[in-house]
């Protein structure tokens, strides 16, 4: 599903990505680790043009995002994002948090099939192969009150229904980052980018947060999960990689990985941090 | 205390007796309306040069535009007012054979000066935003202008219209420089009460007063808005 080929990235001279190349299935749960400062938040954020590649390719969907003239935009609707310190919207409450994207974007497309159909008896006259009509079948109502069912059991999912209508500034650390992972969700996306999803949270909190994603591995959603969470990684991955140095310097499954490493630095790595 | 009481009568004469408080009237009307209209244009202005600033610059335009307005807040903010005002009322007017009125003249001047001023409010303003707002919105897909205007801007307001409310206050306080391109503001209007009686204890003193008053009347509006904006930051 997303081919990463030679991808390249440079803070001016700082080199951090040093030609990356990886493959991503649909339905794999892929677990980045490394030291801090080797490059591999910055990896995730390259995945979803969050940083604009300098270098290399990143097939996704069989269309090259990291190609500077493509809408990225409409590929980051496939792609959610988590991160490390939540980036809720704190002037929306979280059902607006939820809503607020899928109920924009679906708008919009629906703005634009009004033009279109509008616009249509000019446009054809100048076509050779005439267009048809596109069939609108919902109103702006519609979307919202979709959108809002939707938020709603997605709220009843974590068990957050009764915080539907306050403000992010009000939830633990814990309950804002279940609300953003929802908040992904809520877009229906193919895969699900997390950059060091429970670094910023309290201890006791991490347990929950890790939790939701378990169950969203189990139903097969296809995740990149950056984390220090070795438990995680050896769990719910079908698939490991450390990264050092802007490289990835070993790539197999977690039993493999953790009971039969072969790279000496990722040995290194792993005895510090087991 | 015969002497002030003296003073006070003289002062009374003049402005009753005299319709000196016609000429105080105009004087205070010329205050607001420079200062409102300052304040509108610089909003108008600033609000532009702040988008130019704020936009990503990976394209040539914006970086062109971006220079452009950088020139501009260094030039306005380099150079005191009264330079401003005397320049465009003395170089640039007479050598576009225009003319206009001294009050017209301090309000556009106002108004670019403030423009300045206001645009690096609101820079710093949606700067002071965390960037993850940014990403949170750019992260799902929406552009960043669609961004910026549904999550960013809502919260920079709340950082902006305290400040601008002390950018008013200054605007008021520094129309009394607009005498030096022959408009009648409240300085002159109490100056033309104390040369008539050749007496400026009291007129200048009550001129003092009336500034007070004016401030503390806008600080009185600024802190019931501040007020209502945080009331709206943790609503629970």
């Amino acid at each position: 599903m997303i081919d990463v080929i030679n991808l390249e990235k440079h803070f001016g001279d700082n080199e951090v990505l040093k030609g990356i190349n990886i493959t991503i299935d649909k339905g794999d749960i892929m677990v980045v680790i490394g030291p801090s400062g080797s490059g591999k938040s910055t990896f995730l954020r390259c995945l979803n043009c969050m940083e604009d590649p300098t270098g290399g390719q990143i097939i996704f969907n069989g269309v090259d995002i990291a190609d500077p003239k493509v809408d990225i935009n409409i590929h980051r609707r496939h792609m959610g994002m988590v991160f490390q310190h939540f980036n809720l919207y704190n002037n929306k409450t979280v059902i607006q948090n939820i809503m607020l994207a899928p109920v924009y974007v679906r708008c919009q497309d629906l703005k634009k099939a009004k033009r279109h159909n509008f616009f249509l008896p000019i446009t054809n006259l100048f076509r050779k192969e005439k267009q048809d009509k596109i069939d609108i079948t919902t109103s702006k109502s519609e979307i919202v009150k979709e959108a809002k069912e939707q938020a709603l059991e997605l709220l009843n999912r974590i068990g957050l229904e009764d915080k539907a209508d306050v403000y992010p500034s009000t939830l633990s650390g814990g309950q804002k980052q279940r609300v953003a992972i929802v908040r992904s969700l809520a877009m229906n996306p193919d895969v699900i980018l997390f950059d060091e999803p429970t670094s910023a949270l309290d201890p006791e909190m991490v347990g929950e947060v890790l939790d939701l994603m378990k169950e969203l591995a189990n139903e097969g959603m296809t995740m990149i999960v950056v984390t220090h969470e070795m438990g995680f990684a050896r769990e719910v991955a079908n698939k490991v990689v450390f990264i050092d140095d802007g490289q990835i310097l070993e790539e197999a499954t977690p039993e493999e990985f953790f009971s039969n490493p072969k790279n000496p630095r990722l040995k290194d790595f792993l005895s510090k941090v087991l | 205390m015969g002497d002030i009481s003296n003073k006070i009568q003289k002062f009374i004469e003049i402005f009753i007796d005299n319709k000196g408080y016609v000429k105080v009237l105009e004087g205070l009307k010329n205050t607001l309306t420079i200062a409102i209209w300052g304040l509108i244009i610089g909003i108008i202005i600033g609000t532009l040069i702040a988008t130019v600033r704020v936009i990503p610059k990976y394209k040539r335009l914006p970086r062109i535009l971006n220079t452009i307005c950088r020139f501009y807040v260094g030039l306005f903010r380099g150079t005191p007012m009264v330079v401003q005002l005397l320049v465009f009322y003395y170089v640039l007017l007479p050598l576009m054979n225009a003319h206009m009125t001294g009050v017209k003249v301090a309000m556009l001047v106002f108004g670019l000066n403030s423009g300045a001023y206001i645009s690096e409010i609101m820079r710093s303003g949606i700067m002071s935003v965390d960037s993850g707002q940014m990403e949170g919105g750019r992260a799902v897909g929406l552009s960043f202008a669609t961004t910026m205007r549904m999550i960013v801007i809502p919260q920079a307001v709340k950082n902006i219209l305290p400040t601008l409310g002390n950018e008013f206050i200054s605007l008021i306080k520094e129309t009394s420089v607009v005498s030096f391109v022959g408009a009648t503001d409240l300085y002159v209007a109490f100056n033309y009460i104390g040369s008539n009686s050749y007496e400026f204890m009291i007129p200048y003193l009550v001129m003092a007063f009336i500034y007070i008053f004016l401030v503390l009347l806008i600080s009185i509006g600024i802190k019931i808005m501040e007020r209502s904006l945080r009331k709206s930051d943790r609503r629970h």
